[in-house]
């Protein structure tokens, strides 16, 4: 052994007797990942949480050049756009993986949705997971609003215009999220501390807990698997899963790489809170199936004013979604559940179909 | 002449004192009473469109300009003893309006910014010389553009003389062929005028410091261009070209054989946005008028032509350059600042064309293609930045690719020969799977 | 790729495999981190936006009744110090067909040499062809610094 391993060994024993870090070691080492037909979709948690280190290593970048006032911000996101050294791809990166994270978010999502993966035992790491799903949205709902051009700045009225709608707390809502009556640099300011500190240090903790759940708990076979006469196969998690996570990953961080070479985030003109707002305004990709749904509701149903119906049909949609491990009483109890796998597929096939429709319908019809 | 300013004068002695302001201007004329009544016509229009012009709203009424006493009803108001006037025929309108507004004290308490030479302005002018000399009541006086009972001032929208509606006033008579039949003129100069580079700046882009006719010819001393020399006209906005012009060798002889000067080549008042194509002998070239392209002339057009291309051609290749690059993301901006002083140059030499002479346009394309050069230069630079970001991109994904290759031939190693890589198939034999008989993964994990 | 057949047993095959994980490893981390610490590098221009910028003047270098033209984004832009020692700034493209004006000291004007156009102090267009006023942007003296704004 040569003296430089050696003093490498006790320097590791030293650092493992104050952190018992070779207890984690040992439970990586003794995880194992079930092999079957769907195992491939073990990988869309990886790769979504190695999608949001890469936004939290862009994410801290960006703070170095960006500066969160309605006079600055647009400004130093120019400068940062035009004088920086690789200013553009730190940015790019920043938007493309955002939108590539949300995406998987979604995938991962729906495939835990199809295969019932949140029945017993894993409810707590399905709350979880539906809660990182809403934290993320936040965060592309508040990023989007920081570069302070004229698109975001239209979007986020109209984004934030939705919550005043709702009875009760509404105004009171609209005015916490604006900082005020309308969308100014108040808002601004609030948006960018909810970016970069408060969901950060939420979602930080919550990842955690998922992860650590994932880990005590192992992956989820799916149900018919699990009955299935065969015998259950599966690999290690460490190396061999882990190093097909990293040929996923890196795949990742070259396709990230070439959008932001040949598609680098556009910045636009500065907000102008006077001018009239542009054509067509919609929100990222990932809010415009509750766009347009609540586009193709009626002015009033039932007497009741159509949007109110719909942003409270959200809000029961996501109490339900999060519910569903208690809701699934057949699944809990380990038998066939048609009824939710149907409803997994509606909710599924409406995100898609409305999406897409939001994207072909003319804005100015 | 002379006897005209006596005429003036005495009127003006007579006069004095009947005109005022009323010092109530809510009191009502005994005019108004009854002209008021009376059905519609002549006889009442004027009281009812009066309540808009602008001299109602400085408290003058009826006897300002007719005389007569606005006190007493009944016929007897308009005694030519009270001063009436009787005759407000078209000869004496001038005189009439000039009381007042050839009076400076008394236009002071008014309008102290107003000029007081609009009469004598216009007796100097082809229609006030008609007027007195040649007793000719067809041409315009203060009335035929400034409506009597609706005057309204300039800067007002709705005024016959705002510069909106000035092309429309002088067209009512001079676009009307048969009115105009008599005196032998042309009456297409308000059509040609809005087709015009300064009538489409007018009613189009509704820059209301555009020329109008007035601005050429004068308000109220209307004079048919020619009385002078045309470029004096012109050289009022477009005073460089009209410099260079005037030192040219088109300068000195024109005049000298009565050709129009800047009408030459512009026209007058069908005058188009001058372009590059108006340089050369050839097709759309305006030299062709007089030079062939053999003459000395034909091949300083061709040879100016040739220095004004290729500036903007060179200007405009810079830009675009520096333009893709910016839309690519690299920053040109000291670039494009930079190019924008050969923009100045090309203006300046287009401006040098009214030199004729190459040697006058070679110094400022020059001084341009100097820049242009340097802004190429410096787009092709950018362009460069994007090249390596191109080149960087595929050092990072060949790494990439060389990286997924070694770990797929890492799990091959670790499983075994007969792995396969992405898909698991039933027939796969892992070394370190765990065989059948295993407990349930569940609760293994949390033991 | 190798043939294993042409190579004798294991070791070296399995040797060369980890070289070519570890370079390709290290090469990634460099080239994640190179354009990361390129980018902590500041930048020449220490801030520069469109709608302000610091000019690389301080008040002292521009005497009464003179005018510099400057750097606005990519625009050029007038500095202007009256003869009654007021700054002033307008944007410097004339509003005719965009030529770089000048001040003029001897009329106390605002000039264009393309066509002789004539602003006033105010940025107003007094003679010649221009069609507009320039634009006036604010200016701000801070300590040694003029900053040169749009106004809002």
């Amino acid at each position: 052994m040569s003296p430089l391993r050696e003093s490498l060994t006790r320097l590791w024993t030293w650092f493992d007797s104050s952190t018992g870090l070779s207890g984690v070691w040992a439970l990586a080492k003794k995880k194992e990942v079930p092999i079957h037909k769907h195992t491939a979709w073990y990988y869309l948690g990886g790769m979504t949480l190695f999608l949001f280190l890469v936004q939290i290593g862009t994410g801290v970048l960006l703070l170095f050049y960006y500066r969160p006032s309605s006079g600055e911000a647009f400004e130093s996101v120019q400068f940062m756009m035009a004088e920086v050294q690789f200013g553009w791809l730190i940015r790019s990166i920043h938007n493309w993986a955002a939108n590539l994270m949300i995406f998987t978010l979604f995938l991962h999502l729906f495939t835990v949705l199809l295969v019932k993966a949140y029945r017993r035992p894993r409810q707590l790491t399905w709350y979880t997971g539906v809660v990182l799903m809403g934290l993320a949205m936040a965060f592309g709902f508040t990023g989007y609003l920081l570069p302070w051009n004229e698109l975001a700045y239209f979007a986020t009225r109209v984004g934030t215009q939705i919550t005043g709608v709702l009875p009760v707390v509404g105004d009171f809502l609209l005015r916490v999220l604006r900082g005020g009556e309308d969308v100014t640099g108040a808002t601004l300011t609030r948006f960018y501390a909810f970016h970069v500190a408060l969901l950060p240090i939420a979602t930080i903790a919550v990842v955690a807990i998922h992860v650590l759940l994932v880990q005590r708990q192992g992956m989820s076979v799916p149900r018919r698997i699990e009955r299935s006469k065969e015998p259950p196969r599966s690999m290690p998690f460490f190396p061999n899963f882990l190093i097909r996570d990293a040929v996923g990953w890196l795949a990742a961080l070259a396709i990230l790489a070439a959008l932001a070479a040949f598609i680098p985030a556009e910045l636009g003109s500065k907000a102008d809170p006077f001018a009239s707002a542009p054509v067509g305004i919609k929100p990222e990709w990932y809010f415009m199936f509750m766009f347009q749904t609540l586009k193709f509701l009626p002015a009033h149903i039932l007497g009741i004013e159509g949007e109110v119906l719909g942003v409270l049909g959200f809000g029961l949609a996501g109490l339900f979604l999060f519910l569903i491990p208690v809701l699934d009483r057949k699944s809990a109890a380990g038998e066939r559940s048609p009824v939710f796998t149907g409803i997994a597929i509606a909710i599924i096939a409406f995100i898609v179909v409305m999406t897409i429709v939001g994207y072909m319908v003319d804005p100015a019809a | 002449m002379f006897a005209t300013w006596v005429g003036v004068m005495l009127l003006l002695t007579w006069r004095t004192g009947v005109i005022e302001a009323q010092s109530d201007p809510t009191e009502v004329e005994s005019c108004v009473t009854c002209h008021q009544a009376l059905p519609d016509g002549p006889l009442s229009d004027p009281v009812t469109r009066y309540g808009d012009d602008v001299h109602s709203g400085k408290g003058f009424g009826c006897v300002a300009c007719h005389g007569g006493d606005g006190t007493i009803l009944g016929p007897e108001a308009m005694d030519p003893a009270r001063g009436f006037l009787r005759d407000l025929s078209r000869q004496r309108i001038p005189t009439m309006c000039g009381h007042c507004h050839s009076d400076a004290a008394f236009m002071r308490q008014y309008n102290p910014g107003l000029r007081v030479d609009q009469e004598v302005e216009y007796q100097s002018s082809v229609h006030g010389q008609r007027l007195v000399q040649e007793s000719d009541s067809l041409v315009a006086t203060c009335v035929s553009c400034h409506p009597a009972h609706g005057i309204r001032p300039p800067s007002d929208p709705l005024s016959s003389v705002h510069p909106l509606n000035v092309a429309k006033t002088c067209s009512a008579c001079h676009a009307n062929a048969q009115y105009m039949a008599d005196y032998g003129i042309p009456t297409d100069q308000a059509e040609k005028y809005g087709r015009s580079v300064h009538g489409e700046a007018l009613t189009v882009a509704r820059d209301l410091g555009a020329p109008t006719c007035n601005d050429c010819h004068g308000n109220h001393g209307a004079a048919p261009p020619g009385v002078s020399w045309v470029g004096n006209t012109c050289g009022q906005c477009h005073s460089v070209q009209e410099q260079h012009f005037e030192t040219s060798r088109h300068g000195e002889i024109f005049p000298l054989i009565g050709i129009p000067g800047c009408a030459a080549c512009h026209n007058n008042h069908e005058i188009q946005a001058a372009s590059d194509e108006m340089i050369g002998v050839g097709e759309g070239g305006i030299c062709a008028k007089c030079h062939t392209e053999e003459s000395e002339g034909g091949i300083q057009a061709l040879q100016i032509r040739r220095l004004i291309d290729s500036l903007r051609i060179q200007l405009d290749s810079s830009r675009a350059l520096l333009e893709s690059a910016e839309n690519s993301g690299v920053e040109v901006s000291q670039a494009q600042y930079d190019l924008e002083a050969a923009h100045s140059a090309l203006v300046e030499s287009r401006a040098a064309v009214h030199t004729f002479r190459a040697g006058a346009v070679d110094s400022s394309v020059a001084a341009g293609l100097a820049i242009t050069d340097q802004a190429f230069i410096r787009g092709m630079d950018a362009l460069g930045e994007l090249r390596f970001r191109r080149t960087g991109l595929a050092v990072f994904a060949l790494i990439t690719v060389v990286l997924i290759v070694a770990l797929l031939l890492k799990i091959k190693e670790i499983e075994g020969p007969s792995m396969s890589y992405i898909m698991f198939t039933r027939e796969m034999r892992l070394p370190e799977t765990r065989g059948p008989g295993s407990s349930d993964r569940n609760d293994e994990e949390s033991s | 790729m190798i043939d294993p057949s042409a190579i004798p047993p294991e070791p070296p095959r399995r040797k060369f495999l980890d070289w070519v994980l570890g370079t390709s490893a290290g090469a990634l981390v460099l080239a994640v981190f190179y354009p990361a610490t390129r980018y902590m590098v500041p930048p020449d221009a220490a801030e520069s936006s469109s709608s302000s910028v610091t000019l690389p003047l301080s008040p002292d270098d521009v005497a009464p009744n003179t005018g510099q033209v400057f750097k606005f984004g990519n625009r050029p832009g007038l500095l202007v110090r009256t003869s009654t020692n007021e700054l002033k700034a307008f944007s410097a493209a004339c509003t005719h067909l965009g030529c770089i004006v000048q001040y003029r000291p001897d009329l106390a004007e605002i000039w264009c040499a393309c066509h002789n156009g004539h602003f006033d102090l105010n940025g107003r267009n007094v003679s010649g062809p221009p069609p507009t006023p320039l634009e006036e942007f604010t200016v701000n003296v801070r300590g040694d610094e003029i900053i040169v704004g749009r106004k809002t």
